[in-house]
């Protein structure tokens, strides 16, 4: 062997072994701050926890972009959300005084809420975007009470890590890290533009997550898990998205 | 290479979903588009006027399409690294001054029309019209596609609102980023007839080994 040659097999045998030890040590911490998502496995899973990592390092604190009310789109698509089911009428008949959220998991002192009851937390409002993934989007004032007054009212315990969330429509399901979750912006919506919110756009309560796309902001929604692990919820990935070949990051 | 063509092909399918583009903040079906492409779209909630629903390909697009995108920022930064590291940048892609007249630009220009082949000392370098459209494509069309492309996440935009506000609003992100796209296969179909023009065999093995091999040239 040439001395060049073996030059070139020792650096490249110790460049490939300080990759493969950056890459480990990388893995561990991202592991350590929570900086792999649920489906952070399989063939898109490098691409997912670049995407996440980066943005959580990014935007753990940041707000999504408010708009004044005189952008409040005229026309807002309330898309379609597949057929509501004969419990969901049942409730509708009766003005949805008996629709309740139940919350539950890692809290102090488990329970459900009604609507009027949601009513009397804080009531807050925002102007902002809804953006599907397929690419449309508007603009609508949503309001509510954010999600962390509710964690708080039930006592969640220190080491929760994300909060899972149900719709009324079966197998409808989400989950959000705490960043999102504690985010003051995410809210346990009821009203939009003024009035209670339509049926169509999630009504009689939708969870908002407006820094993620719209199929995080679940409609319809009727419970809250707080865990420390989402390997437990369905295939352990996180939520329904990736059981359908979605991403469980929707910040993109 | 491989990367473009999966970036296309899921960005085509994504667009599918929605096969409308819109000016400003915001568009949906209720509103009006700039424009509306005359195909049928993965989503029954899109008047594409077809009688039948594509199916949805969103998901794995989704996946890859961002997936590509993070391969090609880390291969841009290391083309980046060495194009500034090994003086490539002055050496091969910044035109020389006496190139950027008018009379210059033109004859060269001619040439390409004419489909002249190259002169021996042209054929191992890139000539003036060349080094321009390079200079395009990786200062202002590669930074534009990634920044469009970024203007539309909501989470990377709370960070970064100016990284959207700048752009008019995250609908016209959606519709720079579609003709930023279309400029790039452009260039690609280009660069592609011009490989094939100037001897398919000979361009592929100069661009993969650095060396031209004059005997085969001149074959």
């Amino acid at each position: 062997m040439s001395g060049i040659a073996r030059r070139k097999l020792i650096t490249a045998g110790l460049t490939a072994t300080a990759g493969a030890a950056g890459l480990a040590a990388a893995a561990r911490l991202a592991r350590r701050y929570g900086l792999i998502p649920p489906d952070g496995g399989g063939i898109y899973g490098p691409g997912e926890t670049l995407t996440y990592a980066a943005q959580r390092i990014l935007n753990r604190h940041s707000m999504a972009r408010e708009f004044p009310r005189s952008a409040i789109s005229a026309k807002p698509f309330a898309n379609e959300a597949g057929p509501l089911n004969q419990e969901f009428k049942r409730l509708q008949n009766g003005g949805f005084v008996e629709w309740r959220l139940v919350v539950d998991g890692m809290v102090a002192r488990p329970g459900s809420f009604s609507l009027a009851q949601l009513k009397t937390f804080p009531r807050a409002s925002q102007v902002t975007m809804v953006q599907c993934e397929e690419g449309w989007s508007y603009v609508a004032e949503w309001i509510g009470t954010p999600l962390a007054h509710v964690l708080d009212a039930v006592g969640m315990l220190p080491q929760a890590r994300y909060v899972v969330y149900r719709s009324i429509q079966p197998d409808v399901w989400e989950s959000i890290d705490m960043a999102d979750a504690l985010q003051p912006q995410t809210f346990v919506t009821y009203g939009m533009n003024g009035a209670e919110l339509p049926v169509g756009f999630g009504g009689p309560l939708r969870l908002r997550v407006p820094r993620q796309l719209g199929y995080k902001s679940v409609k319809y929604i009727t419970g809250l898990t707080v865990t420390d692990d989402l390997k437990r919820f369905g295939k352990g990935l996180g939520s329904a998205a990736p059981e359908g070949g979605y991403a469980w990051y929707a910040g993109i | 290479m491989l990367c473009f063509l999966a970036l296309l092909v899921t960005g085509i399918e994504i667009l599918i979903s929605h096969p409308r583009l819109y000016w400003g903040e915001t568009g949906n079906v209720l509103t009006a588009p700039i424009l509306s492409f005359p195909i049928p779209s993965s989503r029954d909630t899109v008047p594409s006027g077809y009688g039948y629903v594509l199916p949805d390909q969103n998901g794995w697009s989704r996946y890859l399409h961002f997936q590509t995108a993070w391969a090609l920022i880390i291969i841009g930064m290391v083309y980046a690294m060495y194009l500034f590291g090994a003086g490539h940048l002055r050496k091969s892609l910044l035109p020389a001054r006496a190139d950027l007249s008018w009379r210059a630009l033109l004859s060269v220009a001619a040439n390409h029309l004419r489909l002249e082949r190259p002169s021996a000392a042209e054929a191992s370098s890139y000539n003036v019209l060349q080094r321009l459209t390079y200079l395009i494509v990786i200062s202002i069309l590669f930074p534009l596609i990634v920044w469009t492309g970024l203007a539309m996440a909501p989470g990377f935009v709370s960070a970064f609102p100016w990284a959207v506000g700048w752009l008019g609003g995250q609908q016209s992100a959606r519709t720079i980023h579609f003709f930023i796209t279309v400029s790039l296969v452009l260039f690609l179909l280009v660069h592609v007839a011009m490989i094939c023009l100037a001897g398919f065999r000979t361009r592929m093995r100069a661009m993969i080994t650095g060396r031209i091999d004059r005997s085969m040239e001149e074959s």
